[in-house]
């Protein structure tokens, strides 16, 4: 009788140990509490983007039904043909890639250059302008656009891409306060000792920089790359007035969808019968054409994901 | 030329890019843009013309135009309501992801995404489909009660954060990545101590986990109140980039108002250091000083000389 008490409770003991677990070990009931509280914070993250997808799938007809919550009577399709004419297709893509990509590279490059200048070197005056060049990350781009705008219309730059290439090249690019910030903790961490043993070997100031710090600097490079051209690809208040007419990336022409998609497709606003239904803009094609826009910047994570956690982590963004 | 004096021409070399570029495309239209605010400004084609009008460009937007006033509140129980939330949310979230479980990359990927998407068209069409608050978020018991029975200055927020909990998390991508970075320099042994002592988690987290992260929190209020003043769904923003083309109100107005908020993003900044940074200043021990290796070298050769 005592024995099997004794069991009993050893049991009891187990099981709460197994379900709740101790100091050191998680128990299964902890796990599962986290995974349902995961799970559902998931949910709430991709719920903008899960619900832009069902909407996009949905005619003129299920949009307007209120019966119709997630998933449509019928598949249209056809949104999605009609908002890639409406977004300008292969060629806008193209378009954005390429300004987008030159531009990440120009403000990689140059924030490369000048946060070796402050990582380095010790000269009179660096700290008040790295102070200075932190700051600039505070200032909103609109207290700077307007005399920015004159001056680009004056020389003729307007509706070309060196509105926003050329303060890139001088570390004035969008947020790159904080890029050269990630290179200058990067430099950091590297020992002095590497680019004093290749000075006495007779290397050059250019040299060591390309050689040993640039070459040496893969992670902060990955995470700088990714961000700039991420952070460009989505800026559009500034690309808008920039370009202008004459270079729409996906993301203005997204924000001008209405306006593009009724030069393509003109219609009569008048009465709503059924042929004017099928023509007119419904929500289904514009979110058609939102779930279009951010496709590439998806595909581009999905390939560089883990690359860019790993060198995130590498790259010491935080400090020693 | 001495060594010395070479490596600093070097290095000044590296930074001059940023010193020219700072000068011509930041400061330059700083202060162009104040002498915009207290201008009446036509564009011309040979140029821009202006005519001193004094401060008129910001009674006109304090006074005349109604939008930045009526804009201002929304604005401030955005950051109010927002800053803080991020921060919590962030912090819970990064805990959570700072242990070993299966899946765990596919969720820290998942929480990351909002940041890879973020730009202002994408946020109007999720706000035009009505899908930035959780539709059945309204009829949910929780929702119900706080309505019903709590009293209105603890209600209004407490629901206002349940109405935008969507985007408080989009906001909160960035904020999780550092913190679990800095997560990872507690010394576990540091907890293992704590535990033989008897500390509860709970006790772990606020006397050990927290104070870690102090300085991660500056960092991130600070970041967190840049990144939604600047973001273009801001009203402001929006605002002030409509008026510039306006006719009535154009760049003399426009530089008033983003220089008005300007200054009120600096308040809150500056109220936010003086929160969350307190204590943290007086706390770092002070670097050592080294002795300057050019004057050593000049006493030898003082010393040499003499001798």
């Amino acid at each position: 009788m005592t024995i099997t008490r004794r069991k009993h409770r050893i049991n009891k003991a187990k099981i709460r140990k197994l379900m709740v677990g101790n100091g050191e070990r998680e128990g299964l009931l902890m796990r599962i509490v986290t995974y349902i509280l995961l799970i559902a914070i998931s949910f709430v993250f991709l719920y903008p983007i899960l619900k832009m997808l069902s909407r996009s799938l949905m005619g003129p007809y299920d949009s307007a039904n209120p019966l119709v919550d997630w998933i449509p009577t019928s598949l249209y399709l056809s949104n999605f043909s009609r908002a890639y004419q409406v977004l300008g297709g292969y060629k806008t893509i193209l378009v954005s890639i390429g300004v987008m990509l030159l531009i990440a590279v120009v403000e990689t490059l140059s924030s490369a250059v000048i946060a070796y200048g402050f990582a380095k070197f010790e000269f009179r005056g660096r700290m008040i302008l790295f102070v200075l060049m932190l700051s600039t990350f505070l200032i909103p781009s609109q207290i700077t656009f307007l005399p920015n705008y004159v001056m680009f219309n004056k020389y003729g730059m307007l509706q070309s891409i060196f509105p926003i290439l050329i303060p890139s090249i001088f570390g004035q690019g969008i947020r790159q306060a904080l890029f050269i910030l990630i290179f200058y903790q990067f430099y950091r961490m590297s020992p002095p000792s590497l680019d004093e043993a290749a000075s006495i070997d007779g290397a050059g100031p250019l040299k060591i920089f390309w050689k040993i710090n640039f070459c040496m600097a893969t992670p902060a490079l990955v995470v700088v790359l990714i961000f700039a051209f991420v952070w460009n690809w989505n800026e559009t208040n500034l690309t808008s007035s920039y370009f202008g007419n004459e270079i729409t990336t996906l993301p203005v022409a997204l924000d001008n969808f209405v306006t593009r998609y009724s030069m393509l497709f003109p219609s009569n606003n008048q009465g709503t019968n059924v042929s004017n239904l099928e023509t007119q803009l419904s929500e289904g094609i514009q979110m058609a054409g939102t779930l279009i826009s951010i496709l590439p910047l998806m595909l581009l994570y999905v390939l560089v994901e883990r690359k860019l956690v790993e060198s995130i982590d590498r790259s010491g963004i935080t400090g020693e | 030329m001495k060594w010395s004096t070479k490596k600093k021409l070097i290095g000044f070399a590296f930074v001059l890019p940023w010193i020219v570029g700072f000068l011509l495309f930041t400061l330059y239209p700083l202060i162009e843009t104040i002498r915009y605010s207290f201008s009446d400004v036509r564009v011309q084609v040979g140029g821009v013309r202006m005519t001193g009008v004094g401060l008129d460009n910001y009674v006109q937007v304090l006074m005349g135009d109604t939008a930045f006033l009526t804009d201002l509140p929304g604005y401030l129980e955005q950051i109010l309501l927002y800053v803080p939330m991020t921060l919590v949310f962030s912090i819970i979230l990064s805990l959570l992801l700072n242990r070993a479980f299966a899946g765990k990359k596919l969720f820290r990927a998942l929480f990351f995404l909002p940041v890879v998407l973020m730009s202002g068209p994408l946020i109007a069409n999720i706000q035009s489909l009505d899908a930035d608050t959780l539709s059945g978020v309204k009829t949910f018991f929780l929702y119900q009660l706080i309505d019903r029975s709590f009293p209105e200055f603890l209600a209004v927020p407490l629901l206002y954060i349940f109405d935008n909990i969507i985007m408080i998390l989009w906001y909160c991508g960035v904020q999780i990545l550092i913190f679990l970075a800095g997560l990872q320099k507690v010394d576990s042994s540091v907890y293992e101590a704590a535990r033989v002592d008897g500390a509860s988690r709970w006790q772990q987290f606020w006397k050990i986990t927290l104070p870690t992260l102090r300085p991660f929190i500056l960092i991130n209020g600070i970041y967190a109140i840049v990144d939604i003043s600047n973001s273009s769904t801001n009203s402001i923003t929006a605002m002030i980039k409509e008026s510039m083309f306006q006719t009535t109100k154009g760049y003399g107005f426009a530089a008033a108002a983003s220089y008005l908020y300007f200054l009120v993003m600096l308040l809150i900044l500056l109220l936010a250091v003086l929160l969350l940074g307190r204590g943290m200043l007086e706390r770092r021990p002070k670097p050592e000083k080294r002795p300057k290796p050019k004057r050593r070298a000049k006493a030898k050769r003082a010393a040499k000389s003499q001798a």
